[in-house]
């Protein structure tokens, strides 16, 4: 493994030029101010792929200047036609496709994921960027009834510069996910990518340059949350802040954006996302479905189904499928077509992940199946299956962010809504059955801002995306989306 | 220390020398005019702020800027508009002559954004005159085919009454194949209808590339076959034909149902599903332009096509075909046919696999749409306005400005302006850059045209210009104006559909409201006035499906367009015309308990 990723890694260094490791301000590459830089790392060896320019608070700083007059009236990102915005995200979107088989690699080089996975990534992300593409021209006011003497109408207008702060579990996919709704409603964006994983989207930095976006539109500052992210959340010259990552985190940034300007805040963060496999269901297809749905991008998602309820009249088929699959499936190097599952991200989340399967077995679970390192380099773990898992056990309650399958027992189905809805998550829930009405009892009754019937991870574009109680603020994806990055203006006029 | 520069030959001097103004160095940016490595971006505002110069009026500004494009080949919208704020005294007393061939200053003042880009975008290419003609059959199932019958009819070129082609001439055993032909592309199952909506929508965009890649050849086909200025096609059809083709490509995925707020244990929800087999038929004023308007709305709700290019113009519509092949549209889903109203428009009526007709034309959608001049407007740009909503086209548009009310303390220096302007109107070869006004579309219509106007001169209003035919060749007409027109008369309330402008004058705004209405027709109108309290009380206050306020003929894909009362129903573009390609399903399952 350790040939090709050399191999890779100088192949990246030959074709990124180091320009691309720096901060992107105003269409142009800069070096940290404080002249800092921080190693990136290599998920699938632990070693480091190379040094990236650290942005602080005086790049930010510079950044948020640059995209305060991007955003001045008059500019010419303010005065631009809506339709031309959109001819400038979809070449965005072009050039994303052009260089899909670089741009995997160096996000499976950066992230640990499978080299398909990267290429699907990327495919959806450009699709992103075109469905909003297809908005710039439809985010319509209206008119409002309005007694005979007066005229009164809205007006949706951008809410100015937008910070956004990424995770490094999809790179790319978080970034289009932000820069789709922000640059279709006309806003102007500083965006830290995460900085376990700053290379993909500062690539893409590049390309929002040569698509044609004014200088200014968009600018990306690599560096750690604390601060470089802090600058960001406290600044009062950004208008709106929207985050992705964990609850502890998000937290601070809604106190954070309260104590400063009170800047909009959207949040999407953690999960603890029932999956409920209800009796009537196909056995072969509920745990393929399970499966997925908790290790998918080595079970790296905020909508991971990390709790597998299962009837008990279908249960001990289901774990011996369930263990079945966890068993075949492929763990290594993300550069091979067989590999399913790459490594975790770094080590601090390999060990907090083998913590948490200690705790199951200490706690009382049935390991099924995996609980182990794979190799020695890098940070891979083996697909992991937990049987018998109550309810208040740790990795019943916390997000392990890990290939960690837990399977909980029950029997009836008012008792399987309760326990579902009994955390302080609701990102996302999945229910397999083939009873409409049962279905659609679930629907309703479960506490989650995605409900995905005999399907999981069901994500379109169309399809608004975020959570209920402690899972976040507001929605990603779809027309909901749009409402994250526009304030509204009320006009009314008197005729006198 | 500013130089003032009044005309455009002295500020060339000025370049030319390169040389020192009053002492001063001249600022860079004129230095680098000459070159052709040139910053693009605000050179001549840098030039406007400077303090060196200052620019006496627009018509300089803008030829500045027509100078400036033609030597970088390219130009930017966006100089335009820093120059008119730069230069707020603009288009105080606009110098018509000067800025003739002006395209896009025209397109500006037009409010033609799109246009105005396009327009300053480039210098027209050259193409062919007469163009090579590549489709002459009908096309049905992603194939061209000949009539059943074997017929074919002739395609005239107005400018010169000469046969330029023999296109396949459908009847209803034609119409049937291709009502069949996208029927079965409508099939439950078929690609078409399992096709993810942004799918459609990516085709939909790479229709949108084709026709931007063959623009010059489609604008000059357009002008051979329809008569009106290659410019006019070029600059202002084509952009914007591809602009709301490109607007509906961004709509299938976005076309969205509801769940319903309803009562007991029931989860209620809305479908919005394609109506199926959509009939089109449209005319021969803007051939291509509403073949997309028709076309583009179908395609983004996913139904399939039958349209019926009219026996005019059916040129543009055919080629156009080719490239919905080439954009890799499933066989069936756009069928073109190309003959008369009463055999092959007819037949797409009364088909009944046929789900939904639309069409555009005469008495169904049509108008008489009154433009009303308050004494407190900018005359000048008024009169230029005006001027515009009736000719543009030839006067051959359904929403024409075609009852010009002027208020009465205006009213004569109105008048005279308009017949000033009439006089310079350059009617001649569509080909030729200068030209403003090419011929009309046929003789039938030259003929009503000119009985018309022979009404116009018996009913006791006066012509003060115009009102013959232009040479004997091709179907030409003067541009016309009579003032003195009063609301009984015949030119006052039937549709021209020619270059004829009728002023009649008013005294108060009640009374010209209620005039404005007094028609069967309802498609536009329009208001030129400062205030703002009277621009909009009077646009409440007219029935019209679209009502300008100080502009003309603004028709962007995101605004509705389409008639109250007789000039129709439904509206096309925006939003709106969703609805007309969309029937709604309601399901409704029963489920065990409903709660908020």
């Amino acid at each position: 493994m350790k040939s090709r990723v050399w191999e890779m890694l100088s192949w990246f260094l030959g074709y990124s030029e180091l320009r691309r490791l720096k901060i992107f301000i105003n269409n142009e590459w800069h070096k940290a101010t404080k002249g800092k830089t921080f190693a990136v790392i290599n998920p699938s060896t632990g070693e480091e792929i190379c040094q990236v320019e650290e942005g602080t608070k005086a790049d930010v700083d510079k950044a948020v200047e640059a995209a305060r007059n991007a955003f001045k009236t008059n500019s010419e990102w303010r005065k631009m036609e809506p339709a031309a915005r959109g001819v400038l995200m979809r070449q965005f979107a072009t050039l994303l496709r052009r260089d899909v088989d670089y741009l995997a690699k160096l996000e499976t080089l950066n992230n640990g994921k499978p080299l398909e996975d990267s290429k699907g990534d990327i495919a959806i992300s450009a699709d992103c960027i075109d469905y909003y593409a297809g908005w710039v021209d439809k985010i319509a006011g209206e008119t409002l009834p309005s007694a005979p003497d007066t005229f009164l109408y809205t007006r949706h207008e951008p809410i100015g510069v937008c910070g956004q702060i990424i995770p490094w579990n999809y790179p790319i996919l978080m970034m289009a996910w932000k820069f789709g709704p922000a640059l279709a409603c006309g806003n102007t964006i500083v965006l830290k990518p995460a900085e376990e994983t700053p290379l993909t989207a500062l690539y893409c930095g590049s390309l929002i340059k040569e698509a044609g976006f004014p200088p200014g539109v968009v600018n990306i500052v690599p560096g750690d949350g604390p601060e470089c992210g802090h600058s960001i959340v406290v600044h009062e010259g950004i208008d709106k802040v929207a985050f992705t990552g964990s609850v502890e985190v998000g937290r601070k940034v809604q106190e954070v954006a309260g104590n400063s300007n009170l800047k909009r805040v959207s949040l999407e963060l953690g999960g603890k996302s029932p999956l409920i496999v209800c009796e009537d269901a196909d056995i072969d297809y509920a745990a393929e479905l399970a499966h997925r749905a908790i290790f998918a991008n080595a079970a790296q998602s905020c909508c991971a189904g990390s709790r597998t309820f299962v009837h008990e009249k279908i249960y001990d088929k289901f774990i011996s499928k369930s263990v079945e699959l966890a068993t075949k499936r492929v763990v290594g190097d993300p550069f091979d077509t067989k590999t399913q599952q790459g490594p975790q991200i770094n080590n601090s989340q390999f060990k907090k992940i083998m913590n948490y399967i200690e705790s199951g077995k200490k706690q009382g679970a049935k390991l099924e199946c995996g609980g182990e390192r794979v190799g020695k380099n890098g940070f891979f773990i083996q697909p992991t299956v937990f049987s018998n898992v109550k309810d208040d056990m740790e990795i019943a309650t916390d997000e392990i962010f890990g290939p960690v399958m837990s399977i909980f027992k029950f029997h009836d189905y008012d008792e399987v809504l309760k326990r579902a809805n009994e955390t302080t998550f609701g990102l996302a829930a999945g229910v397999i059955t083939k009873d409409v009405t049962r279905a659609f009892k679930f629907v309703n009754e479960l506490l989650a801002g995605s409900v995905w019937v005999n399907d999981y991870d069901a994500i379109t574009n169309q399809s608004p995306f975020g959570g209920y109680k402690q899972s976040g603020h507001g929605r990603e994806l779809g027309s909901y989306g749009l409402r994250e990055y526009y304030e509204v203006k009320t006009v009314a006029i008197k005729l006198v | 220390m500013k130089k003032i520069i009044a005309s455009i030959s002295e500020f060339w001097k000025l370049v030319d020398q390169n040389n020192a103004v009053d002492g001063n160095d001249l600022p860079t940016p004129i230095a680098d005019m000459h070159g052709t490595v040139v910053e693009q971006k605000d050179d001549i505002v840098d030039l406007v702020d400077s303090d060196v110069i200052s620019i006496t009026n627009d018509d300089v500004v803008f030829k500045l800027v027509r100078q400036y494009s033609k030597l970088q080949n390219a130009f930017s919208i966006e100089n335009l508009v820093n120059l008119k704020s730069a230069c707020p005294q603009a288009l105080k007393q606009p110098d018509i002559d000067e800025l003739k061939d002006i395209s896009f200053m025209e397109a500006c003042k037009l409010g033609f954004r799109t246009v105005a880009r396009a327009a300053s975008a480039a210098a027209l290419p050259k193409v062919d005159r007469t163009p090579k003609i590549h489709h002459q059959k009908l096309f049905i199932n992603n194939e061209f085919v000949d009539a059943a019958d074997g017929s074919c009819f002739n395609v005239i070129n107005p400018s010169t009454g000469d046969v330029i082609a023999e296109v396949a001439n459908a009847s209803v055993k034609d119409v049937n194949k291709a009502v069949k032909a996208a029927k079965d592309a409508f099939r439950l199952g078929s690609e078409w209808r399992r096709m993810d909506p942004c799918k459609r929508g990516e085709l939909m965009n790479k229709l949108a590339d084709l026709l931007e890649r063959d623009r010059a050849y489609l604008a000059a086909l357009e002008s051979y076959d329809n008569g009106k200025p290659f410019k006019d096609a070029y600059n202002i059809d084509l952009p914007h034909l591809i602009g709301v083709l490109r607007y509906f490509a961004g709509w299938p995925d976005k076309i969205n149902g509801k769940v319903l707020a309803n009562a007991g244990d029931f989860f209620a929800y809305t479908r919005r599903e394609p109506v199926g087999v959509v009939g089109q038929i449209i005319p021969w004023n803007f051939p291509l332009v509403l073949f997309i308007w028709k076309v583009a709305p179908a395609l983004a709700c996913g139904n399939t096509v039958v349209i019926k290019v009219d026996e005019h113009t059916p040129l543009t519509g055919l080629y156009t075909a080719k490239l919905i092949q080439e954009a890799g549209f499933p066989p069936g889903v756009v069928n073109i046919l190309a003959g008369d109203g009463p055999n092959c428009g007819g037949s797409i009526v009364k088909h009944p696999d046929v789900d939904k007709v639309s069409f555009t034309g005469s008495t169904q959608v049509s108008g008489k749409s009154p433009n009303i001049v308050f004494d407190d407007a900018d005359l000048e740009s008024a009169v230029e306005w005006s001027h515009f909503a009736l000719f543009f086209n030839q006067g051959q548009c359904c929403c024409a400005g075609s009852r010009t009310y002027v208020q009465e303390k205006i009213y004569d220096d109105f008048v005279q302006k308009s017949v000033e302007r009439a006089k310079r109107r350059a009617v001649g070869d569509p080909f030729d850059d200068n030209t403003e006004q090419g011929p009309q579309i046929g003789q039938e219509q030259m003929d009503k045209i000119l009985r018309l106007i022979d009404s116009g001169k018996k009913s006791g209003s006066k012509l003060l210009t115009g009102g013959k035919r232009v040479g004997d060749r091709g179907f030409y007409i003067e541009p016309t104006v009579f003032a003195d027109v009063h609301d009984h008369m015949e030119i006052a309330r039937e549709e021209i559909f020619g270059p004829v402008m009728q002023i009649l004058k008013f005294k108060t705004i009640d009374e010209v409201i209620e005039r404005a209405n007094d028609s069967d027709y309802g498609l536009a109108a329009s208001i030129f006035t400062r205030d703002l309290d009277k621009g909009i009380v009077v646009s409440n206050g007219l029935r019209a499906g679209s009502v300008w306020v100080n502009c003309y003929d603004n028709f962007d894909p995101t605004t509705p367009f389409g008639g109250f009362k007789q000039s129709g129903i439904g509206r096309e573009r925006s939003e709106y015309a969703i609805d007309s390609y969309t029937e709604v399903k309601n399901v409704t399952i029963k489920i065990s308990q409903r709660n908020s």
